[in-house]
């Protein structure tokens, strides 16, 4: 086989993405024909800046979901001749029914970067929203009684977020996510204290809005606290006996590092739209017909502030893209082996004068991403805002 | 521009016709409009939120924004049409000529450039003054608006002064380059009304000054009664009667007007004997006007195949100067019928007594300085606060902003507790008890309607939903289909559709919403209802709909209404009792009758005079008040009025400024607060005297 | 006025003290100690020996009382050393016969000996300071003036072309962290093989491979445009993006606040209400937010030096982190955590001063 030009390069890597080319298409056309019906969803697709940046982050996430589709080699493999391949090179006596380019060329132990960056999609794309929906659980739980309550407690946690956030993020990664700590078990108390905040907001969540009618109360907290204590117990503890839920104490630590970092930033944001909020009639009237302050705050209060809620959101997944991939970059808490984008730039930037490619690719694919999401926020916050 | 003849219209306005764009279509928002203002004129610019008036008013300063365009007509300002000038043109036309003075004053002044400068500013940019003169001409200016210590003034950023001496600022810095044409766009509507009195005279005093034509918007008929020669009343987008003041209120020829007239709480009308006739409908979205007239849909005199065919031109009418009216069958209409469905009711007896406060108290402490560290203060928001309130009655507690009101709801509703005294609700004492420890019941008896509709619905939850919410809160029903159909009880209750249960509250107008909050506060029966002014934010026509529902209502369930309110018109219009409180007290109380005739406190009598009402009839005697509200924070010593006080002289040995006046009782249950004798108190006149027909 | 600033530091110093405790007792787990009592006496100690090491070496007592020490407000710990010469915290590097003091924490100027560098953190420190002092200079002289430029002028006609373009560039660079912008502008104009160099030097328009310097070690001795031009504008990019999106947002409110409207009929011209009436006010949120920005150029810094070999304190701070280097840590997050609160300070006070509507107690 031959070395591929770039138009070959091109035509090849688009048909490699062939299945998330088909959901993109299927996605953006039911979505447009459906928008006037799908509320501040369906309205993102009026905006061209919220349909590029939904189309960049939707890109990624079919890629993480159709990854085993679209690998060409398996990222961990070295083959043999290919260390620091350029772009197109032709794989050096192939076996039998492999794929026979590197399309990205090879890193330096001689890897295929192509199928490492779709794998990084997957990396990046596990850890990243669910590190923020923590973040955001975590940041609301605290950040609705501050702002609705005031006063010392409001002191108290306010003093709290302040300090986490004076911390340099960099050095907080170097104190924090270091195969010592993991020794001592720190991190998993830290989980221990972080996981507990969505049992105990969707317990409240529910509670508040069931309890003039306690069976239905009982059934629903019920539900909430045996899945979610389950659950607890195998993510904080590694304690669940059925092993569903389990976490690779390494992950734990950089997951719940990353979460640390951000729950303050959203508990300032939800704190000062509670305090907004407040002041409406209608959380006068909650309080007039005799609602607990858990109620007014998750069910008045809250879905009232989803809007710019939901633009931080966007806004906070690219953040904690960037952050995993800055552990990345310093060789922080994942394993060496591991493919995800901020490693691969990290491996790369070794050799970056002379075979730009290997951090090249990883770096550009981590920038349409948080690109995506900005963008997505952006149009987000435009849409919203009209009207 | 120095050939212009005086004797010709300042302003012209010929079928102007302005629309927005939007993404998804044009809308229309003002339609084959004129009007044309004489030098020295005041003309009037009248109608409901929505109908176009503060459009007109853009536009003739060529301002309408990213989305707004001129689609048709000419505006003429001395013979010069300014929709086809540049932008250069309009800038030494804008400030100098024509002056605009906005709603808001706060936030029209730049918070971070001194007043001083920002006054300075017009003469400068226009006729090229020094600063020193420019600042010079500014200090004589501010003085002229009446304002104390003009230098202190000129050195103070707007956030140091109150909204009322901020208002007077925009108003000096409008008369800065002394234009030939003013344009306030409802000036007054966010002070207080002992303030705007005081603004209306200063606008009027200034334009026969100076000789300033003005063009005055508001939703206000009085006040355009006060202000202005000539009106123009608006609806939809279009003008549909134009003409002289007297002209168009003694003889109104357009449907609209006459609506509007008979849907405002004059002096005669009475809730049992001469209720307000509400304007039946809503106002239709720009979007969504109908065929034709415009009106139509909501006319008495509506005609199929006539009224609804072609759009419907301005005809002359030919009694009164220039009187124009959009509407086919004005001669055929007799205008001095009486309305046919005026239905007149009987007055309920009032039941037992439900609510009665004793002394009540309630002090905050406040400390002082933005970030804390300084001292704390004691606000005295309500002292000694005594009344009761029977079954079925209707108690008003007026007063202006800071007065106390609000406070005095909150403890009521056990958002707060009182710092002494008694509440007796039914039988059972609730001054100590927050609402966390009430028992649903006591709190179901007890509801509240809001003041802002557009704040009491939770936006993202259905209007069932609310209002089931309330009934599972109240324990009302045992199962959910129970509390559903309640729910849809209580819609037919506020004369809503059944449909709207599933509707999201912005798919609500402003007086559709009222009624959810109003369905919402019944639905757990309440027998009593703090009202806090319930209709202030709602349009006129819209207004007199939501207030005959609550008296419906009342007049059904015998509910206690306790309603608060700035506006004295409403409260004559409803009220059993009348509770006037200022700065944390009650100074007058009595029953309605008792509380709108002499012998007044004397803060009474300056909040009757400053009302402005919209009926030609009607004189007032003008009695403006020097100064402003003090600060709850810093009351004066003894009386609390008396820093305002025009009588304060008639009683000897300044016992004004020391003693706090004792509670005196001039028979029947009439309570005034004062220290003036008996014999100066009988010497009062009337404020409101109607002439007789 | 006084009053605040008393509070303000007050809390300021609560919060330096809560943050370095934290830092401390992170820096000095056990796990940490171990390591460093194998690397400073044997690699292969037992468990024994490590603790006895710990002992004699002052690390034995409790982590408060070790924090008070370090601080300088509890007497340094005392000993004897195995041949009987009176050893402790303060003991260290005296010269001969020197009384040794009582107190020796930062409190006193003594952070400490570095273990990896074999000399005192104080030296260490205030070379690299001073190499990152410079890069923070050219970072702010570059990223300052241009985001404001950026964010006025796209804010002051929102949705037009000119918005448009400068609002995606800066979206584009906020989407663009330290790492992928350093590792991009290398690829472009430092690498031999590809980007612009080739292609340059082909032509014979550069002297040497490539046109900028791939790293910035030759900046330490002497800065010039070609070895300092991309490590400034790697940190100044991401930075530019934050606060002209910030500006931009501040000025587009600012443009429709009612006073602007009153400027515009008042005559004003475009260019004075924007001189005058709108830049002043708008300019009140991107000042704290620049402020606010210490934290993360400090990350900045970090990426940016190692990236390019430049060994200033983010360069540091890193060699101290990955050789469990615990004195000149803990040294490193002292001066990161002071940096951060002195500047959050700055801001506060700023925003005071800023904005007339705020008046003090």
């Amino acid at each position: 086989m031959d070395d591929l030009s770039w138009t070959g390069i091109f035509t090849h890597g688009f048909i490699r993405f062939w299945p998330v080319w088909l959901a993109l298409v299927l996605t953006f056309a039911v979505s447009i024909r459906y928008r006037r019906r799908l509320a501040l969803y369906g309205k993102l697709f009026d905006s061209t800046v919220g349909m590029i940046g939904f189309a960049f982050v939707m890109f990624w996430v079919f890629t993480a979901l159709f990854a085993g589709m679209i690998i060409t080699h398996d990222p961990l493999v070295q083959l043999s001749g290919m260390k620091n391949a350029l772009p197109g090179a032709a794989v050096k006596s192939p076996a039998e029914g492999s794929y026979p380019w590197y399309l990205l060329g090879g890193d330096n132990l001689a890897r295929d970067v192509f199928s490492r960056m779709v794998m990084g999609a997957r990396e990046v794309l596990k850890i990243a929203p669910a590190a923020t929906v923590f973040a955001f659980i975590m940041g609301i739980t605290l950040g609705l009684p501050a702002g609705y309550f005031g006063g010392r407690l409001d002191t108290f946690l306010s003093f709290l977020a302040n300090l986490v956030l004076a911390f340099p993020v960099i050095l907080l990664f170097y104190l924090l996510v270091t195969p010592e700590i993991v020794e001592t078990g720190i991190p998993m108390y830290f989980a221990a204290v972080l996981f507990l905040f969505p049992v105990i907001f969707f317990s409240v969540l529910l509670n508040s809005r069931f309890h003039p009618n306690p069976p239905r109360r009982n059934l629903y907290v019920g539900a909430v606290l045996v899945i979610g204590l389950w659950a607890y117990l195998g993510l904080a503890f590694n304690l669940d006996p059925t092993g569903v839920f389990a976490m690779d104490p390494n992950l734990l630590n950089v997951f719940v590092s990353v979460v640390f970092v951000n729950a303050p930033g959203v508990f300032r944001i939800v704190r000062g739209l509670v305090m907004d909020i407040k002041a409406r009639d209608y959380v006068a009237a909650g309080q007039t017909r005799g609602e607990g302050p858990w109620y007014i705050m998750l069910w008045e209060i809250l879905p009232n502030a989803r809007g710019p809620l939901i633009v931080d959101f966007c806004l906070r997944i690219g953040y904690t893209t960037i952050l995993l991939g800055t552990l990345g970059f310093f060789g922080l808490g994942v394993s060496p082996e591991s493919p995800d984008w901020g490693s691969t730039i990290d491996d790369g930037r070794k050799l970056l004068s002379i075979y730009p490619h290997a951090a090249l690719v990883p770096a550009l694919a981590l920038m349409s991403l948080v690109l995506g999401l900005n963008l997505l926020a952006d149009g987000l916050r435009e849409e919203s805002l009209r009207d | 521009m120095e050939n212009w003849d005086p004797t010709k219209p300042i302003l012209e306005i010929e079928n102007l016709s302005i629309s927005f764009f939007t993404r998804l279509r044009e809308i229309p928002a003002v339609m084959d409009f004129s009007c044309t203002v004489m030098a020295g004129e005041a003309m009037g610019l009248v109608g409901e939120s929505g109908c176009g008036k503060s459009t007109v008013a853009l536009a003739v300063m060529r301002d309408l924004g990213k989305n707004g365009r001129i689609t048709g007509g000419s505006i003429r300002f001395k013979g010069r049409d300014l929709t086809r000038m540049s932008d250069e043109e309009l800038r030494h036309i804008r400030g100098s000529e024509i002056a605009m003075i906005y709603q808001e004053p706060m936030a029209s002044l730049n918070p971070a450039m001194k007043v001083g400068a920002q006054l300075a500013e017009v003469p400068m940019i226009h006729q090229g003054m020094g600063r020193a003169q420019a600042l010079a001409l500014a200090r004589q200016i501010v003085a002229d608006v009446r304002l104390p210590d003009p230098d202190r003034i000129l050195q103070s950023y707007p956030h140091q002064l109150s909204g009322g001496q901020q208002q007077r600022i925009v108003i000096a810095m409008a008369l800065m380059a002394k234009p030939a044409l003013l344009i306030l766009d409802e000036p007054t509507t966010a002070l207080d009304v002992t303030v705007e009195a005081g603004i209306v005279d200063l606008v009027k005093e200034l334009g026969r000054k100076y000789g300033t034509s003005m063009l005055f918007i508001s939703h206000n008929l009085g006040l355009v009664l006060d202000v202005c020669d000539r009106l123009c009343v608006m609806y939809s987008g279009e003008a549909v009667e134009t003409g002289k003041i007297e002209d168009v209120f003694a003889h109104m020829r357009h449907p609209y007007t006459q609506a509007l007239f008979r849907s405002i709480p004059l002096p005669g009308a009475d809730k049992n004997a001469r209720p307000l006739i509400s304007i039946p409908g809503n106002f239709p979205l720009p979007h969504e006007r109908p065929k034709g007239c415009n009106f139509g849909p909501r006319c008495d005199y509506f005609e199929t195949g006539r009224c609804n065919v072609t759009a419907i031109p301005m005809s002359t009418v030919p009694e009164g100067d220039r009187h124009e009216s959009r509407c086919l069958k004005w001669s055929e209409i007799d205008w001095d019928a009486p309305p046919a469905a005026r239905i007149s009711r009987e007055k309920r007896p009032f039941g037992p007594v439900v609510l009665r406060m004793d002394d009540l108290k309630k002090y905050y402490n406040v400390s002082t300085g933005a970030f804390g560290g300084g001292a704390t203060k004691v606000v005295k928001a309500n002292e000694t606060l005594s009344f009761e309130a029977r079954e079925g009655e209707t108690l008003a507690i007026v007063g202006e902003s800071g007065c106390g009101k609000s406070t005095f709801a909150k403890v009521l509703m056990g958002l707060e507790t009182a710092t002494a005294g008694q509440i007796m609700l039914f039988d059972e004492n609730v001054q100590s008890t927050p609402i966390q420890k009430r028992g649903a019941d006591t709190i179901s008896k007890v509801q509240m309607v809001f003041q802002n509709p557009f704040d009491t619905l939770n936006p993202s939850m259905t209007v069932g939903r609310q209002i089931i919410r309330a009934l599972e809160i109240f324990g009302w029903g045992d199962s959910d289909t129970d509390r559903e159909n309640r729910m849809l009880e209580l819609l037919d209750l506020v004369k809503l559709p059944r449909a709207f249960a599933d509707r999201m509250p912005r798919q609500l107008s402003g007086g559709q919403k009222q009624r959810v909050g109003i369905a919402r506060a019944f639905a757990g029966g309440a027998k009593v209802v703090v009202a806090d002014e319930p209709v202030s934010a709602l349009d006129v026509s819209v207004q007199a709909a939501v207030t005959d529902l609550l008296m419906d209502i009342q007049r059904e369930n015998g509910t206690t209404l306790l309603f608060i309110s700035h506006d004295l018109s409403i409260v004559r219009y409803l009220s059993d009792r009348v509770m006037v409180m200022y700065l944390g007290h009650v100074v007058e109380m009595g029953t309605t009758d008792q509380v709108f005739a002499p012998p007044y406190h004397p803060y009474t009598e300056a909040l009757l005079s400053a009302v402005p009402i919209a009926d030609p009839r009607v004189t007032r005697e003008r009695i403006v008040l020097e100064g402003e509200i003090p600060s709850a924070m810093n009351p004066p010593p003894g009386c609390p009025f008396q820093t305002r006080c025009r009588w304060k002289s008639q009683v000897p040995g300044g016992l004004c400024d020391r003693e706090m006046p004792p509670v005196r009782d001039l028979g029947a249950g009439h309570q005034v607060k004062c220290h003036l004798t008996a014999q100066i108190l009988d010497t009062m006149q009337p404020v409101i005297r109607i002439a007789a027909e | 006025m006084f009053f605040f600033l008393l509070r303000r530091i007050g809390v300021m110093i609560l919060t330096a003290l809560a943050l370095t405790f934290v830092v401390f007792y992170l820096t000095n787990l056990p796990p940490n100690l171990e390591k460093l009592a194998k690397s400073e006496a044997s690699a292969r100690m037992t468990d024994d020996q490590v603790d006895s090491w710990l002992a004699s070496n002052g690390f034995a007592s409790p982590v408060v009382q070790r924090y008070g020490e370090w601080l300088g407000v509890v007497p340094g710990w005392t000993g004897t050393t195995s041949d009987g010469r009176p050893t402790g915290r303060c003991y260290n590097r005296l010269p001969k016969d020197a009384e040794a003091p009582r107190y020796c924490g930062i409190l006193q100027g003594d952070w400490g000996w570095s273990t990896v560098f074999k000399q005192p953190v104080t030296e260490i420190l205030a070379r690299s300071l001073g190499h990152t002092g410079w890069l923070m200079l050219w970072v702010m002289i570059v990223m300052v003036p241009t985001a404001l430029l950026i964010g006025v002028l796209s804010g002051m006609r929102e949705g037009t072309i000119t918005d448009r373009v400068l609002s995606t560039f800066s979206i584009a660079t906020t989407a663009t962290p330290e790492y992928v912008s350093g590792v991009i502008l290398i690829a472009i104009f430092a690498s031999a093989t590809a980007g612009i160099s080739p292609w340059l030097a082909e032509h014979g328009w550069i002297s040497g491979k490539t046109l900028f310097q791939g790293t910035a070690t030759s900046a330490m001795d002497k800065i010039t445009f070609w070895n300092f031009a991309l490590p400034v504008m790697t940190i100044a990019l991401y930075g530019i993006g934050y606060i002209a999106r910030m500006t931009r947002a501040s000025m587009t409110e600012v443009m429709t606040q009612q006073y602007i409207r009153t400027a515009r009929l008042k005559g004003v011209s475009f260019r004075d209400v924007v001189l005058k009436h709108a830049l002043r006010n708008a300019l009140i949120a991107p000042f704290t937010v620049i402020m606010l920005q210490f934290p993360w150029l400090l990350n900045g810094v970090v990426i940016v030096e190692t990236l390019f070999n430049y060994k200033g304190f983010g360069w540091t701070l890193v060699q101290a982190a990955g050789n469990n280097d615990i004195q000149l840590l803990l040294a490193c997050s002292v001066v990161a955590v002071f940096v951060v609160l002195v500047t959050q300070l700055i801001s506060d006070v700023g925003y005071v001063f800023l904005n007339p509507r705020i008046r003090l107690g």
